[in-house]
């Protein structure tokens, strides 16, 4: 459905198709991801948003076939990695798979990394492992790809320990292991939240020059919606596991369609405008027992109607072919008026 | 919608001078109490006596004299003879060789088998961490003595048997530390982040959370060697230990019991050996626990 960047005929980076993530809660199996579906294409960034809670990190997890074990599965749905369908492997054929086709970096740099490991030697060790490469041949790899994230002086800090990098040095060097087996695929779970905002610009800005240059297709997931306006190409809202709007990123901002995403839009500061009072969204996310059937924002939204009761579907609005939304009001499905 | 391209500075963050290494401020901090090198040196001069003990025993250890016998201390024998005439020195410098091996080679085991195992029980949880756990608080409410008695009683008396009940009494406890702190490590990001990179539960255990947990067990191993010399000792003093002529510190305390009134020496001076290894031992442990504590002072 999202097929609009991708050139015709070249495969997807990164295809996801009905990906359902349930968590056992008190016994009981609840979707905490709901039918998510999406496409991202060599070199295209694709940016996750929604605020803490909805789903991203568990549809990032669920993709890597890291759900946790026995209270975690992927009750539906395909994952493909370019021709390589990766959902429903085992762990072992999995194992393969993470950290050589798909590449993975977290919010935490400070703590993602192996103390009492020097830092040359964490990334040598991914290539050994999925390459089978020799030590030495590793380790001088490893020290390019210090080089390619832009380690300074990385000869000398090839043997360094974790604890003598700075936070956005850490990034760095988890984005080099992320890469060391040029993936095609790299997800990042909110890579910047945890960083200055100077550096964060430097990590963002590294992360797009090694995408231009590899063709790498970037899953973005973030809460920052500064961060998908100069990093990605598209953007996906996620609220209560539901994805509610996908769109290119400028007819999201120029228009958002979704209650929830105009309301997010508007809660956030902004320079330009004079306003005394941010707006927050009133009400919080219902917690996966409580989520209300139908439409899961309904509670908080200013535009309910009686139809809210049941599940919109995800539908093109009339702004665009690649502008959807899932709510009765402001994109009914066609045929249907609201 | 781009940002505008500013350069951006790289990160303001000049090239550390050659910091010292982890090894040498944990030396550092080690040294500074002076504890661990009075116990390091205290442990190395019993190591030295036990490797070259054909070199600095002044007599046979093995050689009966009855014309020596039960001498006081004097200078031909340092510590005077036993009742069959051997110089006691030598004895204990030989014995040295028996107790240290066997507090060694019983830890080391101990080590390697209670890790593994404590590792592989709190990685995985569940019920095999149940079982695992259940079975070792029950071997750790045994006292250590009597079921080291237990063992060498049925297997007989020799120095493999002993390091075998040693071993076995010592395992509960390495089981015990390496199960804990890999419960902590395992909730890490470092670990989620290795599952990321697709290293398996094997490689994640014993390359990425072994290396964080090595500390701990360090001090445990070195106090844990002072309680299987004193084991070793024990069991050899109730005649469980390495079967006569061998001399080990056990053994000599025993047989020195026979004339203590007449000759308080040859108990006395055999214990003492074992004093000072147990006290080099234990500040040796308590020094690498002070340097290894994160909360201690840097």
């Amino acid at each position: 459905m999202n097929a609009a960047q991708s050139a015709p005929g070249a495969l997807p980076a990164l295809a996801v198709e009905g990906l359902t993530a349930s968590l056992r809660l008190g016994g009981t199996w609840y979707d905490a991801v709901r039918d998510v579906s999406f496409q991202i294409a060599e070199g295209e960034t694709l940016a996750l948003v929604g605020e803490s809670g909805c789903g991203k990190s568990l549809t990032a997890m669920a993709i890597m076939g890291l759900l946790p074990d026995k209270i975690g599965r992927m009750s539906a749905g395909t994952v493909t990695a370019g021709e390589r369908r990766i959902s429903g492997l085992t762990e072992k054929q999995m194992e393969k798979i993470r950290g050589d086709a798909v590449g993975m970096i977290f919010q935490e740099p400070m703590s993602s990394l192996n103390p009492v490991l020097r830092v040359g030697f964490q990334i040598a060790e991914s290539l050994i492992y999925h390459r089978d490469m020799s030590r030495r041949a590793a380790s001088k790899r490893a020290l390019e790809l210090m080089e390619l994230v832009r380690i300074p002086a990385a000869a000398q800090r090839f043997r360094a320990y974790p604890h003598e990098f700075s936070g956005g040095m850490r990034q760095r060097v988890m984005i080099a292991l992320a890469l060391a087996c040029s993936p095609r695929v790299l997800i990042a779970d909110e890579p910047t939240t945890a960083l200055d905002v100077t550096v964060q610009a430097q990590v963002l800005d590294l992360l797009r020059g090694l995408q231009d240059e590899h063709g790498l297709g970037i899953l973005l997931i973030t809460h920052n919606l500064g961060v998908v306006a100069s990093n990605a190409q598209r953007v996906m809202v996620m609220y209560g596991g539901d994805v509610v709007e996908s769109a290119p990123v400028g007819a999201f901002f120029a228009n958002p369609q979704h209650p929830y995403s105009a309301a997010l839009m508007s809660a956030m500061p902004r320079v330009d405008r004079a306003t005394e009072d941010l707006n927050p969204i009133p009400g919080q996310v219902p917690s996966l027992q409580e989520m209300p059937a139908g439409c899961r924002y309904q509670g908080r939204c200013p535009l309910r109607v009686a139809k809210c009761a049941e599940r919109p579907p995800l539908v093109a609005v009339s702004e665009g072919p690649h502008h959807l939304a899932r709510c009765w009001v402001k994109a009914p499905p066609p045929g249907e008026g609201a | 919608m781009s940002a505008p391209d500013l350069p951006l500075p790289v990160e303001p963050e000049a090239v550390p001078a050659p910091r010292p290494g982890r090894l040498r401020a944990l030396y550092q901090r080690a040294t500074r109490s002076g504890a661990l090198l009075v116990g390091l040196a205290m442990v190395s001069v019993m190591i030295l006596c036990a490797i070259f003990a054909p070199l600095i025993a002044p007599h046979d250890p093995y050689a009966q004299s009855i014309l020596h016998k039960l001498q006081g201390p004097g200078p031909v024998y340092w510590l005077g003879t036993d009742q069959f005439g051997r110089d006691v020195l030598s004895r204990i410098i030989y014995g040295a060789r028996i107790s240290l091996f066997v507090g060694f080679v019983s830890t080391a085991l101990a080590v390697v088998i209670g890790v593994a195992i404590g590792i592989v029980s709190g990685y995985f949880g569940g019920r095999v961490d149940r079982l695992i756990s259940g079975a070792n608080d029950g071997l750790m409410s045994f006292p250590q003595i009597i079921m080291g008695i237990v063992i060498v009683a049925l297997l007989g008396p020799s120095i493999h048997n002993l390091i075998l009940a040693i071993t076995i009494t010592a395992i509960p406890a390495f089981v015990r530390i390496a199960r804990g702190s890999t419960i902590a490590m395992k909730e890490r990001d470092f670990v989620d982040a290795c599952r990321a990179l697709g290293f398996g539960n094997g490689r994640i255990m014993f390359r990425h959370i072994l290396p964080n947990i090595a500390d701990e067990i360090t001090v445990l191993a070195s106090l844990w060697m002072a309680t299987a010399i004193r084991t070793e000792a024990t069991l050899s003093f109730i005649g469980l230990g390495a079967p006569p002529p061998i001399a080990t510190w056990g053994g000599l305390v025993r047989d020195g019991f026979d004339n203590l009134l007449d000759s308080p020496g040859l108990s006395i001076f055999p214990s003492i050996a074992i004093l000072i290894v147990m006290i080099g031992l234990n500040l040796v442990g308590d020094g690498l626990r002070d340097a290894t504590d994160p909360r201690a002072p840097t």
